[in-house]
């Protein structure tokens, strides 16, 4: 069964975003809004990667040896400036969206797999990383006008 | 006594009625109008001493230019052209967002709404905001998560008829005495009505509650969970009302479910029998009034914590009726009108900036490109406005009627912004402050009873306040500022005419009452003909949603809404998804610990209030004999067990410090639960000779907001404390 990889895959992007949004809470501590917010919802990562410790330890997990393409590492040099802030938190953006995807997919073979326990978790996290990305977005749209036309820095 | 003018005080937001007594063209006293629904004839110390005194000490008579680093006085041919150069010249270089406006909650309706269309309509900025933004912004934001716009929901008479009143944060015998007064009559009267009081402190309000809850500072919404949470679980539910009149209810009975009385005793340090007796008192009285205000609004998780003080009354179905309803509390006496014209940065007539339609109406309405109007995300709030002066992309920055080198959070980062040498400032006061010494223009601006105008208290009732005697020297009304600027700009409408079309208080107040037509707050039926004699007159019916039907229709809504603990915003689609048609929205959270916690180094929390004695950074009750004396000095208050273990006696000066500033002060040992310290928060700099910034509350506060409101957190700074 290849739920195995798709949860590997899983466990480690959610790791990897939660390390990511703690960074960038790191290196914008001069908005308050975003560094806060980013903690909150780091915290809230940890707590999907509880919750799929049991279904990992139910369904295995299995890490794909090919390399993988998405770093927290590469958040350790958070930009600077008002675009700088765009960019860090669109990077964060696409992030999401890669455990959001990844999320679906599991969901749907929980559905085939019937498994109830499964299900849940799935359908509290999918919500979960909707409030991600539902605020990264409101964030950007707050800021993109002033980062693009107005700074010169 | 020559003649008595009619007028409303304007020294909190309970406005009540009153006439301004005129002598030889001054102002020598006011006394309460008796016929006014609001008071009654009654006035608070702050309304007889602090209003009329202040008009004529130490006022701003002549507008003042920076050259070579020093204000000097000149003309206003000189200061508004230099006004008008730098904004033109900014216009064109870098655009619109290089403007920004920061205004008060002590203008009149008719200069919000003036300074509104200048802002979106002339410049096109979406930079405004004003210093409501520290005092009622948590309000505005509850009602419009909760009911779908803003609009106060019930009523003073609500005082006289209720048989349960709960307090959330709100020292009414402090903030607003009138209106604690008309309490009184209640509790010394038959049929007293039983109190909850929720409050770190234990205030005279908190004295005379049947029930006090004292949570510590940062955990209201654990409280308020185990509050819903309690009248679920006891059956106090009108499942009937929830039904047909509300949307969520499964969601908010989920997410409160593990807020058991120990689990909330245990965030909170509240005694659980005492959780389980406030919910009592709530789940079992026929008619509830809440009363919200700072203590929710300027602390840890706001927006969600007065949202649940509203679920608490929909759930039971106590909304809308006589002595049942919710007052999310205004600071600020006009701040009700900062909201309604958008003077805050929201749409005029609580038009949603989200919904296509509502900018067309303006654009109709003030004959202009939709697209000039700054739709294309929400206001921006004051702190960022802050933030991005600070960052040097705000670049001129217009500031009205307050203080905000004394009032904002972090106050040496707030001195630095202003003072930078990129920043333009413009300052328009009535007097000097700790601000207009910082700008570059300040504009004298004409006081209360020196110009006309009205304004709307916290029940929505709306008062006319007449000119009782001209402006001293060269001070000029805010409404006349405006126009000058806007005349001088050449502000166009899409015909080629003036954008702004009137001249004086009242044209403006008809052009408001166009622009609310159909509203919400409809202003249609108002004149200021109707406004002369009698008593002040609330917009909308007596209460708000005596039928169960809220302003939550998509088409006609305020705001889609937001996630409470993060503020991400609903999107028009996901809103229209739910079919709210009307229904209120039960909106929930958990509670999450604060992140500004007392620790090793600041053992304390330190909390910052209100005096009964003075408002807001005492620019005029400081300026009255009388309230001076009573509160000469700031200071620090403690319980009596801290003060004891630092070996601190009355009186004693010690230094309050956090990871910000400090400040030196006398202890008063007094009404603070352990752990937690008061300072108020209303003494700056202007009447001490050596400046050295060791007097205001905020040189300590941090520069942190709620997510939805964007409400600073002034109610939450971690401290330490020793003898100085
Ligand atoms: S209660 Fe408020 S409005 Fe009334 S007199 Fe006192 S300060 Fe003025």
């Amino acid at each position: 069964m290849h739920l195995a990889t798709y949860l590997g895959l899983l466990h480690g992007s959610l790791r990897t975003l939660a390390g990511a949004f703690r960074e960038v809470a790191k290196g914008h501590g001069e908005e308050p809004d975003v560094a806060s917010t980013c903690q909150v919802l780091a915290k809230r990562l940890d707590g999907q990667v509880e919750k799929l410790g049991p279904i990992v330890e139910r369904y295995g997990e299995h890490r794909e040896s090919e390399p993988e393409r998405l770093h927290a590492a590469e958040f350790e040099q958070t930009r600077s400036g008002g675009v700088g802030l765009l960019r860090d938190l669109q990077d964060l953006y696409a992030l999401a969206s890669f455990t959001d995807i990844t999320w679906t997919v599991v969901g749907q073979a929980a559905q085939g797999l019937r498994d109830k326990e499964l299900l849940d978790v799935v359908s509290s996290c999918e919500k979960d990383t909707a409030r991600q990305l539902a605020w990264l977005k409101t964030r950007m749209k707050q800021s993109a006008p002033q980062a693009l036309i107005a700074s010169r820095e | 006594m020559d003649r008595w003018v009619q007028s409303a005080c304007v020294l909190c937001s309970n406005g009540c009625g009153c006439d301004i007594a005129v002598k030889d063209g001054r102002m020598v006293g006011v006394r309460g109008r008796a016929e006014d629904i609001v008071n009654h004839g009654r006035l608070g110390p702050k309304g007889l001493f602090g209003s009329w005194q202040a008009h004529r000490t130490d006022r701003l008579t002549q507008p003042l230019i920076r050259r070579h680093g020093v204000l000097v006085e000149t003309d206003w041919d000189t200061a508004m052209s230099e006004v008008v150069h730098r904004s033109q010249e900014l216009l064109a270089e870098f655009g619109s967002s290089s403007h920004g406006f920061y205004t008060s909650g002590q203008l009149f309706l008719e200069e919000y709404y003036t300074l509104g269309v200048i802002g979106k309509a002339g410049i096109g900025t979406p930079h405004m905001d004003g210093n409501t933004r520290l005092c009622t912004a948590t309000a505005a934001a509850a009602l419009k998560e909760s009911f779908g716009s803003d609009g106060q929901p019930a009523c003073h008479t609500d005082i006289d008829l209720c048989d349960a009143l709960f307090l959330f944060g709100h020292n009414m015998a402090a903030t607003q005495t009138v209106m604690w007064a008309r309490v009184l009559d209640r509790l010394a009267g038959p049929d007293r009505p039983r109190v909850v009081v929720v409050d770190p402190r234990r205030t005279p309000v908190a004295e005379s509650a049947d029930v006090h809850l004292a949570p510590l500072p940062g955990t209201n919404q654990a409280l308020m969970n185990g509050l819903v949470r309690a009248v679920i679980e006891h059956g106090w539910v009108d499942h009937d009302y929830v039904h047909r009149h509300t949307l969520g209810f499964d969601e908010l009975k989920s997410t409160v479910e593990p807020y058991t009385p120990e689990h909330v005793a245990e965030i909170c340090r509240v005694s659980p029998v005492d959780l389980l007796r406030a919910a009592e008192i709530f789940g079992t009285s026929q008619r509830v009034l809440s009363t919200v205000l700072q203590g929710f609004y300027q602390s840890h998780q706001a927006t969600a914590a007065s949202c649940q003080v509203n679920n608490l009354h929909l759930i039971r179905g106590l909304i809308g009726r006589p002595g049942s309803g919710v007052l999310q509390m205004n600071g600020q006496p006009t701040a009700q009108n900062t909201r309604e014209t958008g003077a805050n940065g929201d749409l005029p007539g609580f038009r949603n900036w989200d919904n296509e339609q509502h900018v067309q109406e303006l654009a109709r309405l003030w004959k202009v490109d939709p697209l000039t109007i700054p739709h294309w995300a929400p206001p921006t709030h004051a702190m960022q406005i802050w933030r991005y002066a600070e960052q040097g992309s705000i670049k001129f920055l217009w500031i009205s009627a307050t203080n905000p080198a004394v009032s904002l959070p972090e106050l040496s980062r707030i001195r630095a912004i202003l003072s930078k040498k990129d920043l333009f400032v413009v300052a328009q006061d009535g007097f000097p402050t700790e601000t207009t010494e910082l700008a570059d223009v300040v504009l004298p601006a004409a006081l209360w009873g020196e110009k006309q105008g009205t304004f709307t208290n916290l029940s929505r009732v709306v008062h006319l306040s007449e000119q009782a005697v001209e402006p001293p020297g060269e001070a000029r009304s805010d409404l006349d500022i405006f126009l000058d600027y806007a005349s001088r700009m050449g502000f166009r409408d899409r015909d080629g005419d003036p954008l702004i079309k009137w001249k004086d208080a009242e044209g403006a107040f008809d052009a408001w009452r166009e622009c609310s037509r159909g509203r919400p707050c409809d202003y249609t039926e108002l004149t200021y003909e109707k406004l002369r004699g009698g008593s002040g007159i609330a917009w909308g019916p007596e209460r708000l949603y005596a039928d169960g039907h809220f302003p939550t229709a998509a088409d006609y809504c305020e705001d889609y809404g937001h996630d409470l603990l993060t503020g991400a915003q609903t999107t028009p689609t996901e809103y229209k998804a739910q079919r709210p048609d009307g229904r209120a929205f039960l909106k929930a959270a958990e509670y999450l610990p604060p992140h500004e916690q007392a620790n090793a180094t600041y053992p304390f929390l330190c909390t910052t209030g209100r005096s009964v004695y003075h408002f807001h950074t005492r620019t005029k009750t400081g300026r009255s004999p009388e309230l001076r004396r009573a509160a000469p000095e700031p200071w620090v208050e403690m319980s009596p067990e801290d003060a004891a273990e630092l070996g601190f006696g009355d009186g004693d000066v010690v230094l309050v410090e956090s990871e910000r500033g400090s400040v030196k002060v006398p202890v008063r040992i007094g009404r603070c639960r352990g752990g937690v310290v008061f300072l108020p928060f209303h003494y700056g700099y202007w009447d001490v000779e050596h400046d050295g910034h060791e007097r205001a509350a905020n040189e300590l506060t941090l520069t942190e907001w709620d997510p939805v409101s964007k409400q600073p957190l002034f109610k939450l700074s971690a401290v330490r404390i020793r003898r100085a």
